[in-house]
Formats: C-alpha cells, sequence, structure tokens
C-alpha cells in the first residue's frame, strides 16, 4: 500500500492561479493554424459524399490544371506510401473483425467523409477550389446506419471481407450464477437506453503542418493532437518510417475531449505527401469536415437489468450492450465500452455481474473517445436502473442508494466486476450533496406542484456516479488487449542557475499541467513556483510519454512527476552529506533545505546542491555531475472517483421546456493539487453532460449522411443554455499512488447524463412517463407529454435514425405502472 | 484585387486583397496577428470576434473589403504598455479559460457587452454570450470573470 507523501505544502492544495494564461488572454499562444513555413503548401481533401459508393474512378486532371495546384492524388496514387493501414490500438478480442482502414479510400467509400482524393496547392482558397475540381465516379450502394438492422442476415454489408456486421462481442461475467440470481430474486428490473451520437466540437478544429528534411529522410509533424507519443509510434509503422526520424510536436492545442486522441488519416497523409513532394505541407480542418471526419462518441444502446429483494436491496447486475463502431475501428474505438464494462455495478454491492457488448459496423463516422469515453454510459444506465429500482419498490431515491452502497473503505477493496476500488466513502458525498441542494425542501415543493396539478413540474434526479480512471496498469491493459501500456514519465532538471525544469510525458490542451505540475515540484523540491518551467508535448524534448487524455495525467504523470522528485531529493542528499562533512542519517528535509540536525545553521539548498553538481569540483566518490532525475510509473491500479450530483429540473409541461433550477456536484478525486483548475474540469464536465441529456445529438438522414451538419444545427450549447453549478468535494485519498489524487476531468460528463435525466423522469412521473432516452429536447418531452394524455402527435419530430430513441415513448418498462 | 486602408490595433494597413478574403484571414494572415482564432464555418461559435469601429463582430462574417476605411481591435490591441486589460486579468483571476482557444473572441465579445452598459447581472451576461461557444469552463468563471472586469471598467455599476 502506498504511503501518502508528506510534504511542506505551500502550493499543493492552494489557489494558484494559472501559469499558461497570459499568452492565451493576449492572442500569443501558437495553435496549429497560426503556423506557417517558407515554401509551404495546402493540403485538401477530398471527401465521400456518399456514406457507402463504389469509386469506379478517381480523374484529377481537371484539378492539377486549376490555379496554384501542384499535386492531386487518388487513394490508388497514394497506395504505395501506406506499410499498414491506420491503427487501431485496442482489437479487444481475439476473433475480432479488423478492417484495413486506408488514410484513402481506394476501392469504396465506406461513411461520408472518408477521404477518396487529395489536392495540394499554394494557399488555403485555392485547395478548397482544387477539391471541387476532382472528378469521382461515384456508384452508391446500399447504406446502413441503424445498429440492429446492421446485425440482421440480410444487411448490406459495410466490410465486404466479412461476412456479417458485428465486429466483435465481449463478456464479462463475475460472482455468483447470474441466471440463478435473477430467477430467483423477488424483483427484477429491465429496461432499454439509448445514448445519442455525439459530436465533440473541440472549439478548435483539428489540423497538420509538416515540415519534411527530405534528404535526410526527416519528417516534423506538428498536429492538434492529445497524444504526440503515440502518434509517433503508430505513424512510424503506418507509413513505413524510421521511428527515430519522426518527430511530433503537438503545439497549443484547444480542447479534446478525446477527439484528438487519434491517429486520424490526415495526420498520415500530411507526412506521406511531405515525403513524396518533398514539400512544407499544412491542413487545416474546416468545422463543416470536423464533423464528418473527426470521431463522434457514445451511439450505445443498452439493456440493463437488476435483481433485487423486495427491499430493493441489489443482487446483481446484467448490462449488454450494442457500440456502433462507425465504419472503421478507430484508434481505440472498440475499447471504449469496455472502459465502462467493470463500472455497472456502480458504487453497489452486488453478488453477480454480467456484462457483454457487441461492437457493430455501419456507414457512420467512426467512434471512438469522447469525454468519459464508457463511463458516461455505464454510471447512466446504472443510475436510470437505480432510479426504476427505488420505483418499484416504492423508496426515496436517496433511500434506495444508502441501501445499497459499498460502505466506506479506505484500502483497495475487491467489488463485483472484478476489480479493487482504491477507496471510497460514497455515503459522505451523498449527505454533503442532501445539504446543500435542500432535498426536503425540494420534495415538499414537488409534491405541492404534484397535488396541485401545476404545469411546471419539478423533478430531482440523483447522479452517485463511480468511475474508473488513472490508466493504467500496463498488465491489466495486457489482460485487456490494449497494444501499448499505461505508464507515465516525468524528468526534473535542477540548472545551475536554480531553476528547473520539468519534462512531462503527459500532453495537456486546457488542463493546467504546467500549472499543477509546477506546485508539487516547487513543493517537493522547495523552490519558487515560478522558477518552475514545464515542458511538454514535443517527442523530441519528452521523448517519454503516454499522453493525455481518460483522467490520467495527474495520477500517472504527476506521481512520475514525485517520484522524480524524491530521486533528485535522494541524490542531492549524498551531495549535501558530502559537503556537510556528515552522514546523510545526521540530515533532515523540509522545503528543499538539508540541515543538520542539531545544527540548524549548516544546511543546504536544492538550488545550492545543483550548482555543486554542475560544477562536480567536489561530488562524493561514485556521484555523477548535475542534477537531474527520470521516473517512469506504471501504476499499480486504476483510480476510482466518486461524487453524488443532484439535478433539479422545471419542466413546462406545455411547451416541454426544460430549465435547469439547481445543480449540485460534490465530487471526491482524492487529494486536490489546484482546487480552482479541480472546480473548473467539473463545471465544463457537467456543462458537457448536460448538453447530452438535453441539447445534442448527430442525426442521420435516411441514406447516412449527417443533418447535423454544422454547429448551426448541431446544438452545443452556450451560456444562455446553461446554469450556474454549486461545487463542492470530500477527500478520500487514493490507494493506488503516493500523491492520493484521482483524477477529475471527466467526472461531470459521466456524472451529469444521469443526474438530469433522473430529474426530468422524476418531473413527469404524475403524467404516467417513466422512461425517456436523451437529449430531452422541447419536442421529445412535448410528444411524450402528449402521448402520455393520450393525444396524437404524428406529423411532428425529426426521425432519428435510432431505433427506439425515445421519441414521445412512454414506456412503462420492468413492468412498472 | 481590391486595395484598402484600415486600422488595426492604432497602426495603419493598405492591403490589395481579393473581393472573397475574410476579415478573419486578410487579419491573420495579412496583417499577421494570429490571436483572433476560427473555430468554425457558420458564424456560430464566435471564436473570431474583434472589435470593428467599437462592436463586437465575427470577422469571419465580414469581408476585407468591408472593412474598408474602418478601426479595428483584435485581441493583441488590448492590453496597453505591457499592462493586461481589466478584462485579461478578469479572465485569469477567475480560472475563465482552460484552453484557450475561444478565449480572444469570448474577450472581444465581452468588451462589448460591458461597453453597451446594460445591466450586467448573470442572467444578461449569459444571453448577452450566446454568440460565443466554450467548450471547456461550462460558462460559470466567465460569468463571474466579466463581473469582475465590470466593476474595475465601470466601478459605478454595480454587477
Amino acid at each position: 500500500m502506498a504511503q501518502v507523501a508528506e510534504r511542506a505544502e505551500r502550493y499543493m492544495g492552494g489557489g494558484v492561479l494559472r501559469k499558461e494564461d497570459p499568452e492565451l488572454v493576449s492572442g500569443q499562444a501558437r495553435f496549429i493554424d497560426d503556423m506557417t513555413l517558407p515554401g509551404m503548401q495546402w493540403v485538401g481533401i477530398v471527401r465521400s459524399p456518399f456514406a457507402h459508393a463504389r469509386i469506379n474512378s478517381v480523374d484529377t486532371s481537371r484539378a492539377k490544371e486549376m490555379p496554384g495546384v501542384v499535386a492531386a492524388f487518388s487513394g490508388a496514387d497514394m497506395a504505395d506510401e501506406w506499410a499498414d493501414g491506420l491503427p487501431c490500438a485496442w482489437p479487444v478480442t481475439e476473433d475480432i473483425k479488423l478492417p484495413k482502414h486506408w488514410p484513402i479510400a481506394k476501392d469504396k467509400a465506406r461513411f461520408a467523409g472518408d477521404p477518396v482524393a487529395v489536392v495540394v496547392a499554394e494557399t488555403r482558397a485555392q485547395a478548397a477550389d482544387a477539391i471541387e475540381a476532382v472528378d469521382v465516379d461515384y456508384e452508391p450502394l446500399d447504406v446502413v446506419f441503424d445498429m440492429e438492422k446492421a446485425l440482421e442476415k440480410d444487411s448490406p454489408l459495410v466490410h465486404d471481407e466479412f461476412d456479417s456486421n458485428d465486429s466483435y462481442t465481449w463478456t464479462l461475467t463475475t460472482g455468483e450464477d447470474i441466471d440463478q440470481i435473477f430467477s430467483d430474486a423477488a424483483v427484477v428490473v429491465s429496461e432499454r437506453y439509448y445514448h445519442p451520437r455525439l459530436i465533440p466540437n473541440a472549439i478548435e478544429p483539428r489540423g497538420v503542418v509538416v515540415q519534411p528534411n527530405q534528404a535526410q529522410g526527416e519528417y516534423t509533424l506538428y498536429s492538434a493532437t492529445q497524444i504526440p507519443h503515440i502518434l509517433k509510434v503508430t505513424l512510424a509503422l503506418t507509413l513505413g518510417m524510421n521511428e527515430g526520424k519522426l518527430r511530433v510536436i503537438a503545439p497549443a492545442v484547444g480542447g479534446g475531449f478525446g477527439s484528438k486522441l487519434n491517429v486520424y488519416a490526415e495526420e498520415a497523409i500530411c507526412v506521406a505527401l511531405a515525403r513524396r513532394l518533398g514539400l512544407p505541407l499544412k491542413w487545416i480542418e474546416e468545422r463543416s469536415e470536423a464533423y464528418l471526419a473527426t470521431i463522434h462518441g457514445r451511439d450505445v444502446i443498452q439493456h440493463m437489468e437488476v435483481a433485487a429483494t423486495e427491499e430493493g436491496r441489489m443482487l446483481g447486475v446484467r448490462a449488454k450492450l450494442f457500440a456502433n463502431m462507425g465504419a472503421y475501428l478507430q484508434l481505440v474505438g472498440p475499447g471504449i465500452p469496455i472502459l465502462g464494462a467493470f463500472l455497472y455495478h456502480g458504487p453497489y454491492d452486488v453478488k453477480a455481474y454480467s456484462f457483454e457488448c457487441t461492437g457493430v459496423f455501419t456507414n457512420k463516422t467512426p467512434t471512438d473517445a469522447y469525454r468519459g469515453a464508457g463511463r458516461p454510459e455505464a454510471t447512466y444506465a446504472v443510475e436510470r436502473i437505480t432510479d426504476a429500482l427505488a420505483r418499484k419498490v416504492g423508496k426515496d431515491p436517496t433511500e434506495i442508494r444508502r441501501l445499497n452502497f459499498i460502505p466506506p473503505f479506505n484500502e483497495a477493496t475487491p467489488v463485483a466486476s472484478g476489480l479493487s476500488f482504491d477507496s471510497g466513502n460514497y455515503e459522505a458525498t451523498l449527505d454533503k450533496a442532501i445539504d446543500l441542494v435542500d432535498y426536503e425542501g425540494l420534495r415538499k415543493e414537488q409534491q405541492d406542484r404534484r397535488n396541485s396539478g401545476d404545469p411546471t413540474q419539478l423533478g430531482i434526479g440523483l447522479s452517485t456516479y463511480i468511475e474508473m480512471c488513472g490508466l493504467a496498469p500496463s498488465q491489466v491493459l495486457s489482460a485487456l488487449r490494449y497494444v501499448a501500456g499505461g505508464w507515465d514519465a516525468a524528468t526534473i532538471r535542477c540548472h545551475a542557475t536554480g531553476k528547473v525544469t520539468v519534462v512531462t510525458g503527459t500532453s495537456p490542451h486546457g488542463q493546467g499541467h504546467a500549472t499543477s505540475w509546477s506546485q508539487i515540484v516547487a513543493d517537493e523540491l522547495g523552490v519558487d513556483f515560478d522558477d518552475v518551467e514545464v515542458l511538454h508535448g514535443d517527442t523530441a524534448i519528452a521523448p517519454l510519454g503516454m499522453d493525455t487524455y481518460g483522467s490520467r495525467s495527474v495520477s500517472v504523470g504527476g506521481t512520475a512527476l514525485h517520484l522524480a522528485a524524491q530521486k533528485i531529493i535522494a541524490k542531492a542528499k549524498t551531495i549535501a552529506a558530502h559537503e556537510l562533512e556528515v552522514s546523510e542519517d545526521d540530515l533532515t528535509y523540509e522545503a528543499g533545505t538539508f540541515s543538520v540536525k542539531g545544527a540548524p545553521d549548516k544546511a543546504k539548498t536544492i538550488p545550492e546542491i545543483a550548482f555543486s553538481a554542475w560544477t562536480a569540483h567536489n561530488l562524493p566518490a561514485g556521484t555523477e555531475p548535475g542534477l537531474e532525475e527520470t521516473s517512469v510509473f506504471d501504476p499499480p491500479n486504476f483510480t476510482f472517483p466518486a461524487g453524488a450530483h443532484i439535478c433539479v429540473v422545471e419542466i413546462d409541461t406545455e411547451t416541454g421546456m426544460t430549465h435547469i433550477r439547481k445543480y449540485v456536484a460534490v465530487d471526491d478525486c482524492g487529494n486536490v493539487i489546484n482546487p480552482m483548475i479541480v472546480d473548473g474540469q467539473i463545471h465544463g464536465g457537467i456543462a458537457q453532460g448536460i448538453a447530452e441529456a438535453l441539447y445534442e445529438e448527430a442525426v442521420y438522414d435516411e441514406n447516412a449522411v449527417l443533418m447535423t451538419s454544422s454547429m448551426a444545427n448541431y446544438r452545443v450549447p452556450s451560456a444562455a443554455e446553461l446554469p450556474s453549478f454549486v461545487t463542492d468535494r470530500t477527500v478520500t485519498p487514493s490507494t493506488t499512488n503516493p500523491l492520493g489524487v484521482k483524477g477529475i476531468g471527466e467526472a461531470g460528463t459521466i456524472a451529469a447524463p444521469a443526474a438530469v435525466m433522473n430529474a426530468v423522469i422524476d418531473a413527469l412521473l404524475p403524467l404516467g412517463i417513466s422512461h425517456m432516452d436523451m437529449p430531452a429536447t422541447p419536442e421529445h418531452v412535448w410528444e411524450a407529454v402528449q402521448s402520455a394524455r393520450g393525444r396524437s402527435v404524428s406529423g411532428t419530430g425529426t426521425e432519428t435514425t435510432a431505433a427506439g430513441s425515445g421519441l414521445g415513448s412512454a414506456e412503462t418498462p420492468g413492468g412498472e405502472a | 484585387m481590391t486595395r484598402i486602408s484600415l486600422t488595426v490595433n492604432n497602426m495603419k494597413h493598405e492591403a490589395e486583397v481579393e473581393p472573397r478574403q475574410l476579415l478573419v484571414y486578410f487579419l491573420r494572415e495579412q496583417v499577421g496577428l494570429t490571436g483572433t482564432n476560427v473555430g468554425c464555418d457558420t458564424s456560430t461559435c464566435g471564436s473570431c470576434t474583434v472589435m470593428l469601429d467599437g462592436k463586437a463582430v465575427k470577422s469571419c462574417t465580414v469581408l476585407a473589403v468591408q472593412a474598408d476605411g474602418a478601426e479595428i481591435t483584435t485581441i493583441e490591441g488590448l492590453a496597453t504598455d505591457g499592462e493586461m486589460h481589466p478584462l485579461q486579468k478578469a479572465f485569469h483571476n477567475t480560472h475563465a479559460l482552460q484552453c484557450g482557444y475561444c478565449t480572444p473572441g469570448m474577450i472581444m465579445a465581452s468588451l462589448d457587452l460591458i461597453q453597451s452598459n446594460g445591466e450586467l447581472t448573470e442572467e444578461a451576461i449569459r444571453s448577452g454570450l450566446e454568440g460565443n461557444l466554450c467548450r471547456c469552463t461550462g460558462y460559470q468563471n466567465i460569468v463571474k470573470a466579466i463581473q469582475e472586469a465590470a466593476s474595475e471598467m465601470r466601478p459605478t455599476v454595480s454587477a
């Protein structure tokens, strides 16, 4: 069991302002589109307008004659550039159907947006014009976009080389006999949920700049990416390049949310074109292009069941999922549902557990990690079914949760799904949230409104979530068939001048690592916060790293940094003892200073020792000059942040409009390095979770063409649609790492959809509505109300492609009345 | 090509532009001021917001030729003598930015909101910012930043 480190905390836990901000508020930060290289040419991608079509021919001759056009190539022209297809690093089962994913399609386009040709021109506008002049002869084919239809025998096939559209089925069964538990249980509740397909919408679109050195075979790739390190390894394989000759740099990156956690066709295409043409190249994604070509998230059907006693004590859970992979398997696409696979009992104690997920190919944009990645889905199913169970057994939602919570624990404890949770105190967070929201008062008001038949009904929704982050113990990743490791690295370099440079393997894009990492190092080495410089996102400067995603950075990369600081302190102690002519045992260390016990005036600081180590004039025998240490941390376990969110909604039953009156979030992410940054992560996460619950959905037409094709009709909420959030926390230190930290990047997005939807359903219960799928738009709510009142709603509403996506449905699942 | 003459951050510029050139690309690629960002094709996100003759405009919806004779202020022109503008300070102090991509546009839209002298209740600020999207912050600290900056910029108005 790791001990929580003792240190003098001048900065950690305090409200330190971000050192990233000055360049960002003044317009001096350099994002990808701010980069221009001498002689640089622009790349444009020709994309299939059809979701499924045979490519009979590609004629680039007209494009090549356009002003400024340097080159134009079809998929066949570029075929020799690829040593392999784009990578899928998470083939989750041995028998997974894993199609080749060429950066440019050669024979068939499999989703609207699939690249079919490229153009290179002198200017952005000339490239855009040249795209229009590439003549592609398409033969449209039958499309499939609905997962359940895709699994039918006579469905069109997305990939001809396979005999069906199911990519894989991954199962997990643990504990007591699940079928027996369900057949014997006094109460069984079953519901079906659909998670809408979401478009990540980092405000900065993607982009790529490549600087070639053709003579040496060396290439520098700048990309708006979350994963420069993973990109370097995988692109070297796709392009058949010496990895040592590829340098990847993530400049300032304008948000990711998982959408920049991928290896994209455009990255491979631009390096390949730079290699072929010897020219510096740039490609910048337009927003409408991003909607087609950047991964989407969610699009998951869940059949969720819980078995319980008559009192509502949960005995077992059974979850069966269908996850829409889209047309290809992206970097970690198949593994996204698996990130939630161990969490379908939430923070509740059950005896039997069963999970199954089938990944399905369709002619839609590929899906992959979107903030929360598998865990919002799990939390949603668990928290929705928990409320349904509460209704069934006649208990209050708070009561059913207290009845089933795993009791408080402060050391790693095995749970039903087979993992060990690191630490937890779930009831404490719920208690705090209940106090903050004034639960009793709200229930009373709700009853009054119900009694009076108020057209505005009040709903109170709980989400007592648990998540799994700190990706990841490398051996566990191996068992899950993930190709890479889960470690991360940090280097601390103490300069002769007393300043400190930190090199981190994490790759922040808004999370404030430069600030938090400076806090950790300043406290541990007793230097000023402003004297710490944090370098990241360049594989030549930070060669070791696994990048930023899955709320892993502080618990893995931050811990590596802490361990590197311990190495610095250990070496500095040897030098200090030598210089002070005492034994190391005679020294005490506090806040950067070694003092001789009993003679505190005899002391050396870390900066003083850094100077000695640099001059190397008087080092102890066997001690190398310099004061620089690297540590690589492979976590022994995941971390399991948890919390209680309560959403209070008012629904106008005449218009279907949902108004969030109050939102309380009590989160427990273990020890907190920077509370301001943690609160900011929660705010943004909740906003995205509310967006999923109430606003956002990627809608396709019957040809599998995206109808919500721009920010003008895909509803990313503005400030006007969102409330202020009340945030608070409990602190249950993690036992997975010596910092006691768990991670907070995704918590809000994981918790919020369930809290909001439980509130919406709670408000509509008096009308007999006990089920609705996301998003609960005014239209969907109004239709459900009309339907519940026995009024026809035909002729209204937008058809969505998701079967059973809940339009107007007022189901009474699980035998509820 | 069309000849235009305009002032950007108190500097006079004369340039030949293509009639289809958008103001945002003129500022970014011809004047070299890359602080103003582009986030969408539909004038929805507001990342490209600049001040044109004292009013906030989305510079992806304005042609460069339309800005002939205008005075433009971009994010690079807000600080004076190296001292951050109260809005820049307030965004920093209240953690009103994370990735920072929407921030230049958000700050320029906020400047218009404060200078237009309307009331600055939370509701008014939220509705005043509906043309600018942020995916990171959930807007809560942006509202705080505007209130903090307004109390410095127009101390007589209580936020």
